[in-house]
């Protein structure tokens, strides 16, 4: 087609592309590489060392970070759960119940945390938890990580489910299928890589997320994001960008799965 | 009660979505043990009236029986009727045999009995030895039946099927009409065959009913709706006709005596409710035989013909320029008169009848 734009010919297109790049990923790898780096200072390169990588497994600040790394997993897979389920039902309501009053107000409702500023949320949920009553701990981070995982695990499912044509289910209800076994046994599992895909999105926005937790979180209790933080605060040394690094590596694992468990089940479904 | 030879009684159906009346009380009995077959274009409700009878959709007034009994308010899950989808709609995530076992055990069927009923009912469409596929791995006419033996294996009192044979190629659709109508008398079940292909209904079903915009526009036999449509519609719909323009001048006794475009005049059948005045004729193409000038019941000028194999289509232009259609068998001594010739044109008996508009 004669008319398609080639980006590639605009002018200073391979400038601003590295530019982007390098802002993007530079302080990645330098935290990546230094974390490999046989010297206290995270200036100068003193040789290659896996000993920060023992450090964090083994060294003294080991209990704080062990600590805090399983509240993160406990507060990430349980959010990510509950967020799965609630956006599941939401999205099967949204795409089956036809049109009902207020379908465009519910769908602002479901996404509008991705629009509110996150600091917004972390203070309103900081004021409602004490205006209710609640001791801030473990508890409160996982209400709150809830709450904001919810339209994360919503847009893949919402994607899914929108691709699923109604026919389905009637052909199980057709076959004497009752609407909730139609519902367990046809759309549930045709739903699955989408809820699949939904909940490692949730699981790792809430492992990784660090504002709202720092607001909610009672005295004393850590996630790793806090954690590190709170040791950084006391200068940064080479241990932190082990964990930084982990991290990392857990991120990309876990959304690579997510999109790739996406993609094999649209390739599946036709 | 409905005479327990009714398979399903549909009475007085109206359905209605907004202010759009889709059906406009739709009165038809479905014998037992008879192919049945709704005729129509696209948007006439054909699908609405199955996927009432299925129970996808409330009817805003009238009854459905089954057997007798009001099924008008059970939901799809309680009927004893099955649907093959215009789609198939087979589950893509289970395999062949678990596809055709789930209404059985939705029914509660004892495992060993349900299996066999499985292999059984896949033997009958021959996909034994694709049990264990997904729908996926199979053929377009694969997966046609794996929707045909899923709809039959509980036992339906009546099998509903919308264009079943649409999505597939003409080769195929010949060969599985064939063995669809084959499968109907060997289960002795009801069969509700939506289609919008007249051709379809003709060669396969018992019974054919005519729809259009909602209503029912004639039910009867193939011959009957083909020979003896009751109005333009259905002749037009229903094979290919030609509609002229007559003066009618008596009806008695189901015959009407016309004059023809050429002032002929001419004896033909009328469908019962003809007024005298104008009407129209409808005239079957492979019904009139081409003579020489001024020998026939109408005068024409040839016009063009057409080449389609087994026939061959001659367009003549009659004397009040309305064009016509005759179609010729194509043998080898079928002499096609040259373009620009006078012809006369024979309409023999049963070739004509006066239609309502
Ligand atoms: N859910 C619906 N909402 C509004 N109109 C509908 C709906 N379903 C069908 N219709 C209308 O009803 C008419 C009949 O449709 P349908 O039964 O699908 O026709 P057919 O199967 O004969 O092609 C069409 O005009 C269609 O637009
Ligand atoms: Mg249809």
């Amino acid at each position: 087609m004669a008319a398609k734009i080639d980006l590639r010919r605009f002018p200073g297109f391979l400038g601003i592309t590295l530019i982007c790049l390098v802002v993007l990923y530079a302080p990645l790898i330098i935290v990546a590489v230094y974390s490999f780096n046989d010297s206290t200072s995270i200036t100068n390169w003193g040789g290659a060392t896996l000993n920060w990588y023992v450090d964090v497994f083994t060294g003294p600040e080991s209990p704080k970070f062990q600590q805090a790394a399983l509240n993160s997993l406990i507060i990430a897979v349980c959010a990510a759960g509950a967020a799965t389920c609630i956006a599941t039902a939401a999205a099967v309501a949204m795409t089956r119940a036809g049109r009902f009053r207020g379908k465009t107000l519910s769908f602002a409702l479901i996404n509008l945390p991705l629009m509110v500023p996150e600091v917004v949320t972390a203070v309103a949920s900081l004021v409602f938890f004490s205006a209710i009553g609640f001791t801030n701990g473990l508890f409160t981070i996982l209400i709150a990580h809830t709450v904001f995982c919810i339209p994360f695990a919503y847009l893949p499912i919402s994607a899914r489910m929108q691709s699923i044509s109604d026919v389905y289910e009637q052909a199980a209800m057709d076959l004497y299928a009752t609407p909730r076994e139609a519902f367990t046994k046809v759309l549930l599992p045709l739903m699955m890589p989408g809820i699949l895909s939904g909940s490692l999105l949730a699981f790792i926005i809430s492992l990784d997320d660090f504002l709202i937790t720092n607001f909610v979180k009672g005295a004393g209790v850590e996630t790793l994001p806090t954690a590190i933080f709170g040791a950084v605060k006391q200068g940064i040394k080479p241990n932190i960008m082990a964990i930084s690094t982990l991290m990392l590596g857990v991120s990309i694992v876990f959304v690579t799965l997510s999109w790739l468990v996406g993609r094999v089940g649209q390739n599946k479904q036709k | 009660m409905a005479s327990p030879e009714i398979a399903v009684s549909i009475d007085q159906v109206v359905k209605r979505y907004g202010g759009f009346t889709a059906l406009h009380g739709v009165s038809i009995d479905i014998r037992e043990r008879e192919f049945f077959t709704l005729l129509g274009p696209s948007g006439c409700g054909k699908t609405t009236l199955l996927r009432a009878i299925a129970g996808f959709e409330d009817v805003n007034e009238g009854r459905l029986l089954l057997k007798g009994v009001d099924i008008t308010n059970l939901p799809p899950h309680k009927r004893p009727v099955n649907t093959v989808f215009q789609q198939y709609a087979l589950f893509p995530h289970m395999t062949v045999f678990e596809n055709v076992m789930f209404g059985l055990l939705r029914k509660n069927w004892i495992q060993s009995e349900a299996q066999r009923r499985v292999q059984d009912v896949l033997e009958m469409v021959q996909l034994s030895d694709f049990a264990s596929r997904k729908p996926a791995q199979l053929s377009g006419g694969q997966q046609q039946r794996v929707a045909l033996a899923r709809a039959l294996a509980p036992r339906p009192q009546v099998l509903l099927l919308d264009e079943p044979l649409s999505a597939l190629d003409l080769k195929l659709r010949q060969a599985v009409r064939s063995e669809l109508k084959a499968l109907q008398r060997e289960t002795g079940i009801a069969f509700i065959f939506v289609t919008h292909d007249q051709e379809e209904a003709l060669t396969m079903s018992d019974r054919v009913c005519v729809m259009s915009n909602g209503r029912v526009q004639q039910i009867g036999s193939p011959k009957d709706v083909y020979e003896a449509p009751v109005n333009r519609f259905v002749a037009d719909f229903v094979g290919e006709t030609n509609l002229l323009e007559v003066t009618v001048n008596k009806i008695k006794d189901g015959l009407a005596s016309v004059a023809l475009p050429g002032g002929n005049a001419f004896e033909c059948p009328a469908a019962a409710v003809v007024d005298p005045g104008v009407g129209h004729l409808s005239v079957r193409p492979e019904r009139i035989k081409v003579t020489a000038d001024g020998q026939g019941d109408l005068d024409a000028v040839v016009t063009g013909h057409t080449y389609l194999g087994t026939d061959i289509q001659l367009l003549v232009r009659l004397a009040d320029d309305e064009v016509m259609s005759v179609r010729l068998q194509n043998s080898q001594t079928t002499e096609i008169p040259e373009q620009g010739a006078a012809v006369g044109l024979v309409l023999e008996a049963g070739a004509a009848r006066l239609l309502a508009d």
